[in-house]
């Protein structure tokens, strides 16, 4: 009996001195800096820095490998309070959300055939480049959906995705699964967009699409600054958007779109409000 | 014939879709007539596509090269008729894209190349005989279009010791093998000749469903006199399938990720050793195959012989035309067989049937939750999981899909006929199969 118990406790002795002298000497120093920033960061794990987690992206940080403005779902909120921790100042960048560039659902845009495959995009874009006549515009079954971790987007009564303006972070997921690329980075401060991912010529996109971009220019004579048409699709440059109300009433087919009057038809989504300025967010 | 008698050999797994080939059975091979237009793709088999050596404007007649083959898993494309070259353009493909073509408008005359010659297959030496072979254009005529030279030229590490013959023809629907067997009974047998002198090799074994006794019982009368061997197989697709049909024939089993040379044995179609026939006999190229034009969507199916690139459209009106609004237009048969997007596109080496079904032939069911009967399982001919493989395809877990397997997949949709939930699995397999291969290819 005695034995036993002097044994047992001799162990647990032992071991609780080694494991705390281990302890001591072996102990990982962790930039406390690091604990700060995973603190404030949203820990979605989204990948939208460029790493795999939220963890990383702190370590990154404070090795000062990584800048610390490249949590865009976090907003300039995140991005000045990771600033103030790292003690630089902060450069607010502009955040930038996903939007789908097409606007033929399948009221607008015809198919080539009937689809009755998997659910998915992938799955259908491989059955002769997809459903649609278009070979850009959007497959309308829902891998976006899927992949978003913020539930952000929704497939409208019409099959388009649309993604939620005041939702979506900017985290990029969607673009990595869309097969056709029809989704695009764009500034949260700008509400006008061309949504138009179809390089076809113009008398082409007029046969399959009422909405698709026909290259003819009138965007560009309003507004010569910032639209240009590149391979028969018209382009905007986000830094000198001008006259977007003349550029938004003047296009023809309405494949220019100004948000903040609403999202396409058959969404659930509301109008957004007002758009925030990034200056304004914090 | 005493078809219980015959000892009907098959594999394990598999199942037997109502067949269909009552529509075409028993209708005689009739030579298709000229179309206005011959549209001849120059990516019809496996491997890398042909490339064009006419020019637009060239009078062509028929055999007459007109694309060479691009390295060795290549082969080379002949006119199959005479006429004029008129464009080099891309057409609809069978596989549903617009894809490189060479459109020939017939002359009319339809006079045969008189540079082509025939040889005495006696008077060649298996590597001769080869080179006849591929210079032909041969390849797989079941469908698959892999170039026939490449199966006959196995490493020198690999015994081969037997030549299978696979006139199972297990896809619904689909007669033309059953016919080709009926009826050029003598040419399949010559080319069987020729294929043993190619492989120097003596056992030959014909692979025969059971639903086909007249074929089994021709061919058997004929075959015995050369020593080659008539096996009468089970019912049960997808019986025709290489692997399954070696299982089934000889007992042994493919390993997985290796061809059939790996246990010793060559798989050529009957429809492939015919041509092969006419290649060495008669010098003449893969010009033209038997096609079934078939369903319940055609007014008077048929077997017809038809030149490659003649317009889907023209078989059906060579039919009497539609039976009714197509919904479906499958180019070969219903279990594996590639939907088309329109009649424009042209038959191919490997179109072994054109098959039209109405809306009302095409009941459609919701898909509901898998009910874990295992059905799928006992189903399929490699003993994968279909059920597991979809559901990680789903979920875009392709590591876990590799894990089960799912590149052994042989696409037959035996698991999607018999699932009682009327789950997509073998397109959720395919899916991730497509996912694996393009992982490994950036890898």
């Amino acid at each position: 009996m005695l034995a036993s118990v002097l044994t047992l406790g001799g162990i647990g002795l032992f071991a609780a001195v080694a494991l705390g002298i281990a302890a001591k000497k072996f102990a990982v120093e962790i930039d406390p800096r690091e604990l700060a920033i995973l603190e404030v960061l949203p820990g979605a794990n989204c990948g939208a820095c460029g790493l795999p987690g939220c963890g990383g992206y702190a370590k990154a940080i404070v090795d000062g490998s990584m800048a610390p403005n490249l949590c865009t779902p976090g907003g300039s909120e995140t991005i000045e309070k990771i600033a103030h921790i790292m003690g630089v100042e902060a450069i607010s960048a502009d955040p930038q959300i996903a939007v789908v560039c097409c606007q033929g659902d399948n009221s607008k845009a015809s198919l080539k055939y009937q689809y009755l495959g998997l659910e998915d995009c992938n799955a259908a874009q491989k059955v002769a480049d997809g459903p649609k006549n278009c070979p850009g515009g959007c497959v309308g079954l829902g891998s976006c959906v899927r992949a978003c971790p913020f539930d952000a987007i929704e497939i409208t009564t019409e099959g388009l995705a649309v993604i939620n303006r005041l939702k979506c972070t900017g985290c990029q997921k969607c673009i990595a699964t869309c097969p056709r690329s029809v989704i695009k980075m764009t500034p949260l401060s700008t509400t006008t967009h061309v949504l138009c991912n179809s390089t076809d010529k113009g008398a082409l996109v007029r046969k399959y699409c009422q909405v698709g971009c026909i290259a003819c220019q009138i965007c560009k004579k309003n507004a010569p600054e910032s639209y240009q048409i590149e391979k028969f699709l018209a382009r905007v440059d986000y830094d000198s958007a001008e006259n977007p109300e003349a550029v938004v009433e003047k296009c023809p087919t309405k494949c220019i779109r100004d948000f903040s009057t609403g999202y396409p038809e058959g969404s659930s989504f509301s109008a957004p409000s007002p758009v925030k300025k990034p200056e304004q967010v914090a | 014939m005493n078809l219980k008698a015959m000892n009907l050999k098959t594999f394990k797994g598999g199942l037997h879709p109502p067949d269909g080939k009552e529509f075409s059975a028993t209708k005689a091979i009739e030579v298709c007539p000229l179309p206005e237009e011959i549209i001849i793709p120059l990516a019809q088999h496996i491997g890398a596509p042909a490339e064009v050596c006419v020019e637009v404007g060239a009078k062509v007649k028929k055999g007459t090269l007109i694309a060479t083959a691009r390295g060795f898993v290549s082969a080379p494309i002949h006119a199959s008729t005479s006429g004029e070259v008129i464009a080099i353009e891309p057409r609809l493909h069978p596989m549903g894209k617009a894809l490189p073509a060479i459109v020939i408008k017939p002359d009319g005359e339809d006079a045969w190349d008189e540079n082509l010659k025939g040889a005495n297959p006696d008077d060649l030496s298996g590597d001769e005989l080869k080179a006849c072979i591929q210079a032909a254009g041969i390849v797989g005529m079941g469908g698959a279009t892999f170039p026939t030279h490449v199966k006959l030229s196995p490493p020198a590490d690999k015994q081969i010791d037997t030549l299978i013959l696979n006139g199972v023809e297990c896809e619904p629907y689909l007669t033309a093998d059953h016919r080709m067997m009926l009826e050029a009974t003598e040419q399949i047998l010559d080319g069987i000749a020729i294929l043993r002198k190619v492989l120097g090799i003596e056992r030959a074994v014909i692979g025969i469903e059971a639903n086909k006794p007249d074929a089994i019982e021709k061919m058997t009368k004929e075959a015995a006199a050369r020593n080659i061997e008539v096996q009468a197989l089970e019912v049960k697709y997808p019986q025709g399938a290489e692997k399954q049909l070696i299982d089934a024939i000889t007992g042994r089993q493919v390993p997985s990720g290796t061809l059939p040379m790996e246990v010793g044995v060559v798989v050529q179609n009957v429809g492939t050793a015919a041509a092969i026939s006419d290649a060495v006999r008669l010098g003449r190229p893969l010009v033209e195959r038997v096609v079934t034009i078939t369903g319940p969507g055609i007014k008077e199916p048929k077997n017809l012989l038809v030149r490659i690139g003649t317009p889907l459209q023209f078989l059906v009106d060579q039919c009497e035309g539609l039976n009714g609004e197509p919904a479906k237009i499958i180019m070969g048969g219903p279990m594996m067989g590639q939907t088309q997007l329109s009649l424009e596109t042209p038959a191919i080496r490997g179109t072994s049937g054109l098959l039209i079904f109405r809306k009302e032939d095409l009941p459609r069911y919701e898909a509901g939750p898998c009910i874990r009967c295992g059905r799928c399982i006992g189903a399929c001919p490699i003993h994968l999981q279909p059920t597991a493989i979809a559901t990680y395809a789903r979920l875009d877990l392709f590591d876990e899909a590799e894990e089960y397997h799912a590149l052994d997949c042989i696409e037959c949709g035996c698991c999607t006929y018999t699932c009682p939930a009327t789950l997509p699995l073998v397109q959720s397999i395919r899916y991730a199969k497509a996912a694996i291969l393009a992982k490994k290819r950036t890898i």
